[in-house]
């Protein structure tokens, strides 16, 4: 790709950006959100037309205008999150990207799939019904059908962000073999540690514009985070563990069911003392959500309890729970209301934001004003509709809301799910600041590297049962991924 | 991005007021085209149809009474509609909540023993109960077992229907009616003054005018108005926030059948003095309200405007039938056009359309 440029109304998403890509080479495209990746990846793979610049394969210009014609090339995408038929069969979705006559193409395409299997070692069956895969078995299925309809150029879409350190250690496996038979891969991903692991080159974006291109035998960590960032970025722990408080969430023998009425927790026991952080690690789907929701009082448990200083979290006296959400545009705020307005969803009904059943609008915007102010959200217009504010500034302002008044228990769900660099830090400094000030801190997260930075304490549930808590400062990653996955080790 | 010959569709997040307005505009305007071609099919130029209406109700003052007497019951049931719409409560059935304000009024009308006086209040109180009633059972139903409430509401207007019918053919039926079937005469305590000269029902133009402006109100100044929009726009960060999600929606549902039922009462005390046939108390004005609450956007103090947009139509309706010798359901035609058209461009509201012609070698 030579001097690609794409706008967007209102932005320069990617800036005159020139790439190359050889056979048997995992180049690695890394950025914080919004640096142009994915957009990039777009241009060639046919989304959309870029507004300038040409695109070079196998040395002869071409025009992709289609995600058809790039696969006809031999460019394969395998997206962020999986794009499958849940309940048909891994074949039946393997299919349906094929060119096929009336009937089934069983037999064929299963000598196909069979060749495939055999050449990259995958670990496949393809009688399983999509819903009962893992999300990397999903993940395979994608890369399978990507090979299939022929790509010589494979691009990966954050492929690390829903699986587990093994999952993602077996996915690194699978890139290396095909490297070897002469794939050319392009790896996309926001993780300095995981490009590191998994590159040959790394070409760093930021904010639409290429920064440049390094070799990984000539790349460091703090090198890479500087180009990502913009600014120099620090990766120390950042604290000596917490005298320890009293307790704040206790939660004894827990058991509940999901919304489907299968168990989701299975008797769970833990506790969150004042000062302290305790990270719930784990893959999502084993009992985080029902666990999350028992705690703030949106879920009530079939036995045992969840206490918060002592009362329960529902009814009209319940103690003030902080909750950042697992999904912060769907729950987090009601998008067509105004800024001002989100950031008094928990106090609209007390003063100095209402009296008696009149809002007082003054009250309102005067707080919205100071926070937008305190938090740095921008746009800083307290009047503007919060769903068009970005996924950063969405966050800030749920923050701002969930820590006024001083709320002596945060739960927080992926808390940084989604943001740049520059947001995460930002957002673990406030969580750090909150459990300084003595508050208890839980964190809900699959992403082990803020667990490891933020949490004094990490328990990890994996079936809706706890495995184990170990201390931050001492643990071991891999004893504490092995858990994730259902090991007991 | 979209391409249709050399226009580009950009879609965007927000729709700014001037394009709703422009599209909405658009909409009743390419209603006006199509009921042009019925009426031109019906052997009526549509130019001298749409002069005729022109002069017959704008212009001339006995017109435009018609046309606000035609607006007042569909103000009251379209505001009740844009708040349960705003609370996602999609009510359908404000047809049926009229009717049943219509009846509760006659009830008290002819069988309640009252000083004249408490007459009137008393058959407004009786009206909003009954509509809000006949809403809050498909609202119960919504909210505790999950059925979809646009059948429920839907279905019980025709439940309303037969009880009119039953009604006025059965235990109701006028002494003095000679075999027909409606009720008898309202005693004069009973029955809403008019604006001398016309047929305007002037204190339910007030009611509805004080609806309007008090659910604007009620909606951006109160605890009440919050709670509803931001479980409308979100049911799930409402149930996040834990905001007493189910009281809202009955309250909406309830004030929106209430509001309808008032329409009712206005209807019977207004225009009629007594109960007659569902198809002569209401013209369809709970199923126009639907269009009414659509026009305005949500916005109780717009729907004063698309109230008497569509009161106007309905006028129009009546010239047509004596000037033209059309029928006057023709005005079915029209409000059907008008709602294809605005459904249909909704998704235009989020589209910017750019002139691009393709440039050469480009696909």
């Amino acid at each position: 790709m030579r001097n690609v440029s794409k706008r967007f109304p209102g932005v320069l998403a990617v800036d005159r950006v020139s790439l190359e890509v050889y056979p048997g080479e995992v180049h690695a495209l890394l950025g914080e959100n919004g640096a142009g990746k994915t957009t990039l990846v777009s241009l060639l793979y046919g989304l959309y037309p870029p507004d300038e610049g040409d695109i070079f394969w196998r040395g002869r210009p071409v025009r992709i205008r289609s995600p058809q014609e790039a696969i006809k090339l031999g460019i394969g995408l395998v997206p962020q999150h999986p794009l499958l038929v849940r309940a048909h069969t891994v074949l039946e979705n393997l299919a349906l990207g094929m060119p096929s006559g009336f009937f089934f193409p069983t037999r064929g395409l299963m000598r196909r799939v069979g060749e495939l299997t055999r050449r990259y070692q995958f670990q496949f069956d393809p009688g399983a019904r999509v819903w009962q895969l893992s999300e990397g078995e999903k993940q395979r299925v994608e890369i399978v059908r990507a090979l299939l309809q022929g790509a010589e150029l494979l691009v990966l879409d954050e492929p690390t962000s829903v699986l587990t350190p093994q999952e993602a250690g077996e996915l690194f496996r699978v890139i290396a073999r095909m490297k070897e038979q002469g794939e050319a891969v392009v790896f996309i991903s926001h993780k300095l540690d995981e490009v590191l692991a998994v590159a040959d080159r790394i070409s760093v974006l930021r904010k639409g514009r290429l920064v440049g291109t390094v070799r990984r035998d000539q790349a460091s960590k703090e090198e890479l985070a500087r180009m990502m960032v913009g600014r120099p970025v620090s990766f120390e722990r950042r604290r000596p563990p917490p005298a320890p408080g009293p307790t704040v969430l206790e939660v004894s023998g827990l058991r509940v069911r999901d919304d489907r009425g299968l168990p989701a927790l299975r008797g769970v026991d833990l506790e969150v003392r004042a000062g302290e952080v305790v990270a719930v690690a784990g893959v999502a789907g084993n009992g985080q959500r029902e666990l999350v929701e028992v705690v703030t009082g949106l879920r009530r448990p079939e036995a045992g309890r969840a206490l918060v200083l002592g009362r329960p979290p529902y009814g009209r006296q319940r103690p003030r729970i902080a909750h950042i959400p697992e999904d912060r545009r769907r729950q987090g705020v009601a998008g067509g209301l105004s800024l001002a307005e989100n950031l008094i969803l928990r106090d609209h009904d007390r003063p100095p934001f209402s009296r008696g059943p009149l809002l007082d609008r003054r009250a309102v915007y005067g707080f919205a004003a100071e926070q937008v102010r305190r938090y740095q959200i921008e746009p800083p217009s307290p009047r503007l509709p919060a769903r068009l504010l970005s996924g950063g500034n969405l966050q800030k302002l749920i923050i701002a809301r969930e820590f006024h008044g001083d709320p002596e228990l945060i739960v927080a769900v992926h808390p940084t799910y989604g943001l740049d660099v520059g947001a995460t830090e930002q957002v673990h400094e406030l969580l750090v600041s909150r459990s300084r000030a003595g508050a208890a801190v839980l964190l809900v997260s699959e992403d082990l590297d803020e667990v490891f930075a933020l949490a004094d304490r990490v328990a990890v549930i994996h079936g809706g049962r706890l495995m184990g808590v170990v201390d931050a400062a001492t643990a071991d990653r891999e004893r504490v991924g092995l858990w994730m996955a259902g090991v007991e080790a | 991005m979209k391409r249709l010959g050399p226009f580009v569709f950009e879609r965007e997040l927000v729709a700014p007021p001037g394009r709703v307005l422009a599209v909405s505009l658009a909409a009743v305007f390419l209603a006006f085209f199509s009921a042009g071609l019925v009426f031109w099919a019906y052997g009526v130029s549509p130019l001298l149809a749409y002069r005729t209406i022109f002069q017959e109700t704008l212009l001339s003052p006995g017109g435009f009474a018609e046309a606000v007497r035609r607006a007042i019951p569909l103000l009251l049931a379209g505001v009740g509609l844009v708040l349960a719409f705003r609370s996602q409560f999609w009510n359908i059935g404000a047809e049926g909540q009229l009717l049943l304000g219509a009846v509760a009024a006659s009830g008290v009308a002819l069988f309640v023993p009252l000083p004249a006086v408490a007459k009137l209040p008393a058959m407004f109180a009786a009206g909003f109960l009954a509509g809000g009633l006949w809403a809050a059972l498909p609202a119960l139903l919504k909210l505790r077992l999950g059925v979809n409430d646009v059948l429920t509401t839907l279905m019980l207007n025709y439940v309303a229907v037969y009880l009119v019918g039953w009604l006025i053919h059965g235990p109701w039926r006028g002494r003095s009616a000679f075999g027909f079937a409606y009720s008898d005469r309202f005693p004069p305590e009973a029955t809403l003054p008019l604006i001398p000269g016309t047929y305007v029902h002037w204190p339910t133009l007030l009611l509805a005018l004080a609806a309007a402006l008090l659910a604007w109100w009620g909606l951006e100044r109160t605890v009440w108005g919050y709670r509803l929009r931001v479980v409308g726009d979100n049911p799930e960060a409402a149930r996040y926030a834990h905001l007493p999600v189910s009281r809202v929606v009955a309250s909406a549902a309830l004030i929106s059948g209430g509001l309808a039922g008032l329409a009712g009462v206005g209807e019977v005390a207004g225009v009629h003095g007594r109960l007659l046939d569902a198809y002569q108390i209401s013209l369809g004005y709970g199923y126009t309200a639907i269009i009414v609450a659509w026009l305005a956007r949500g916005n109780p103090l717009g729907a004063v405007l698309t109230a008497l947009f569509m009161g106007l139509v309905f006028a129009s309706g009546d010239v047509m039938k004596v000037a033209l010798q059309m029928p006057f359901r023709v005005t079915d035609v029209f409000n059907g056009l008008i709602l294809f058209f605005l459904i249909s461009t909704e998704r235009l509201l989020y589209y910017r359309v750019r002139y691009a012609p393709r440039k050469k070698g480009e696909g």
